[in-house]
């Protein structure tokens, strides 16, 4: 795509641009700390983890401040239009991620050692599945790729299936040993919080398919062009 | 006026129009003058008030429309936007039969006017602008006259009568929310008005003809803030009893006021849709190159 005329304009734009992929970065790098601390049953990780995530706090304030700016003051139309609105929308999904990598590390701290077993694993799986959605989707924003961000959003269903599995598995380590609820319920808990990861790498994939075509692809609707009556 | 690019190529025009895909269920099929098949899409459930088809203008040998095939629909807003010198002007010109006054200016290809070709050669071009008013960039009130007979002028200069003129001049300065500023000036030149003002009272003064299209060029170009707020305010009322197409350099005005738009550049149109359309998705790279403020 040319440049804009207006020079100060395309560098508010490339400001913006490079806040959000930072942004995107500092997330994915909080959540793959949080699932290696958790396949490695490491709490010193983990309590690490949790003080990072300040960092995501301040860049989501200052990209939605830049995003009001060039609102206000640029008037913004068509391919910048979706990028800046599709960017203010990005940001709630990955301070929402970090949130959960947060939350995952917690789970962690409270767990401390446990013994291993079949659902450790099958977390662990969900996790890698989670993270690699979340890089592809940031990917596809970075290079405007929205048949990548379309893949994406269709391996969803491949972490959903394994959460399916993971409550029985629980169930019966529960029901075996009333000893284990505790950590068992924590297991649980992290189980989901890496679900809705995989939901908001969906999220962020099906924004990019947005961005990039101005096709809404939501919740099943293929709406072929903005505003479509 | 603008008389087109001065680079403009004779060229035929490379692609066709984008834009309405979807909508154009009522298009109209044409051949145009090179053998070439084309349609003039309508949006659906909508009336063309003007049809132009093939249309090609010419000021002496320089052709500076291209072949342009554009239904202007009957009781909404349509703007034309694009660079200083794509034809704009002189495509909004020609809809009442203006263009043809500027010597060595040629025109090509219909016009229809509810489905009237406006250069039959039984069509008188004074009612073909009766019926077609225009409003311009620069308010034009007659200096010499009043606010009042500025109203009645055309109706005065056309040789027409009207039974009740003071009527005429209240209800027309009612329309365009000026009566309340100067009922009680009626005899002060028009020209002592505010720029705001005189605009509101040229198209007052249009509309005393009752037409049934109204062409606006640039009508706000040479207003404040607050006068274009109620010049804008008075296209929206407008457009329930006219047609209105209105050529602007400013695009986020073309957002507020048009229902639908036209992008056109080196005299080609290269994309009609719905204005929301073009602002969130225009479908053509030179469109979306030139709302963004990507061009040159």
């Amino acid at each position: 795509m040319q440049k804009h005329t207006d020079r100060e304009y395309e560098s508010e734009l490339e400001t913006l641009r490079e806040r959000v992929l930072l942004m995107g970065a500092t997330v994915e790098q909080l959540i793959g700390a949080a699932l290696d601390a958790f396949e490695r049953r490491d709490v010193a990780l983990a309590q690490q983890t949790i003080e990072n995530d300040d960092q995501i706090d301040h860049l989501e304030v200052e990209i939605d401040r830049l995003c009001l700016r060039i609102l206000a003051l640029r008037q913004p139309v068509a391919s910048d239009l979706r990028f800046i609105t599709m960017s203010l929308k990005l940001v709630t999904d990955l301070e929402r991620s970090g949130d959960l990598a947060v939350n995952v590390s917690e789970r962690v701290v409270e767990l401390g050692s446990f013994p291993s077993m079949p659902a450790h694993e099958l977390i662990c799986r969900m996790g890698s599945l989670a993270q690699g959605m979340l890089r592809d989707a940031l990917d596809a924003f970075v290079t405007g790729d929205a048949l990548k961000a379309q893949a994406v959003a269709e391996r969803d269903n491949s972490v959903d299936a394994l959460y399916e599995q993971l409550f029985p598995e629980l169930g019966a380590i529960m029901r075996a040993d009333p000893e284990s609820v505790e950590s068992a319920t924590r297991l649980q808990s992290i189980g989901k919080y890496v679900e809705r990861l995989a939901d908001h790498a969906t999220n962020i994939a099906e924004m990019v398919v947005f961005m990039v075509r101005g096709q809404d692809v939501r919740h099943g609707f293929e709406v072929a062009r903005v505003g479509r009556r | 006026m603008k008389t087109g690019p001065a680079t403009a190529t004779n060229g035929q025009p490379t692609r066709p129009t984008r834009g309405l895909e979807e909508l154009d269920a009522s298009s109209r099929d044409l051949t145009l003058h090179n053998g070439a098949r084309a349609s003039v899409p309508v949006p659906e459930g909508k009336e063309a008030k003007i049809s132009t088809e093939d249309l090609r203008v010419y000021f002496g040998k320089t052709r500076v429309l291209h072949g342009v095939n554009l239904a202007v629909v009957k009781g909404a807003v349509t703007a034309i936007i694009g660079p200083s010198g794509c034809g704009k002007s002189t495509y909004l010109r020609c809809l009442n039969r203006m263009h043809e006054i500027t010597p060595g200016a040629r025109v090509e290809g219909r016009i229809l006017l509810d489905d009237q070709d406006i250069h039959g050669s039984w069509i008188d071009p004074v009612l073909v602008r009766r019926r077609v008013g225009m409003v311009f960039q620069k308010p034009n009130p007659f200096p010499t006259m009043s606010i009042r007979e500025n109203v009645l002028a055309g109706i005065t200069l056309n040789g027409l009568r009207a039974t009740d003129t003071d009527g005429v001049v209240e209800r027309r300065l009612r329309q365009v929310a000026l009566w309340d500023e100067v009922k009680d000036n009626l005899g002060r030149s028009g020209s002592s008005l505010s720029g705001g003002q005189q605009q509101r009272l040229c198209i007052a003064r249009a509309l005393a003809l009752e037409p049934e299209v109204l062409l606006m060029d640039e009508p706000c170009s040479a207003l404040d803030p607050i006068a274009t707020a109620r010049v804008e305010e008075l296209i929206h009322e407008l457009k329930e009893s006219y047609t209105i197409v209105i050529v602007t350099h400013n695009m986020q005005q073309a957002g507020r006021v048009a229902d639908y738009t036209a992008f056109f550049y080196m005299g080609e149109l290269v994309e009609f849709d719905r204005t929301d359309v073009i602002f969130t998705q225009p479908k053509e790279s030179r469109t979306e190159d030139y709302i963004t403020g990507r061009f040159g």
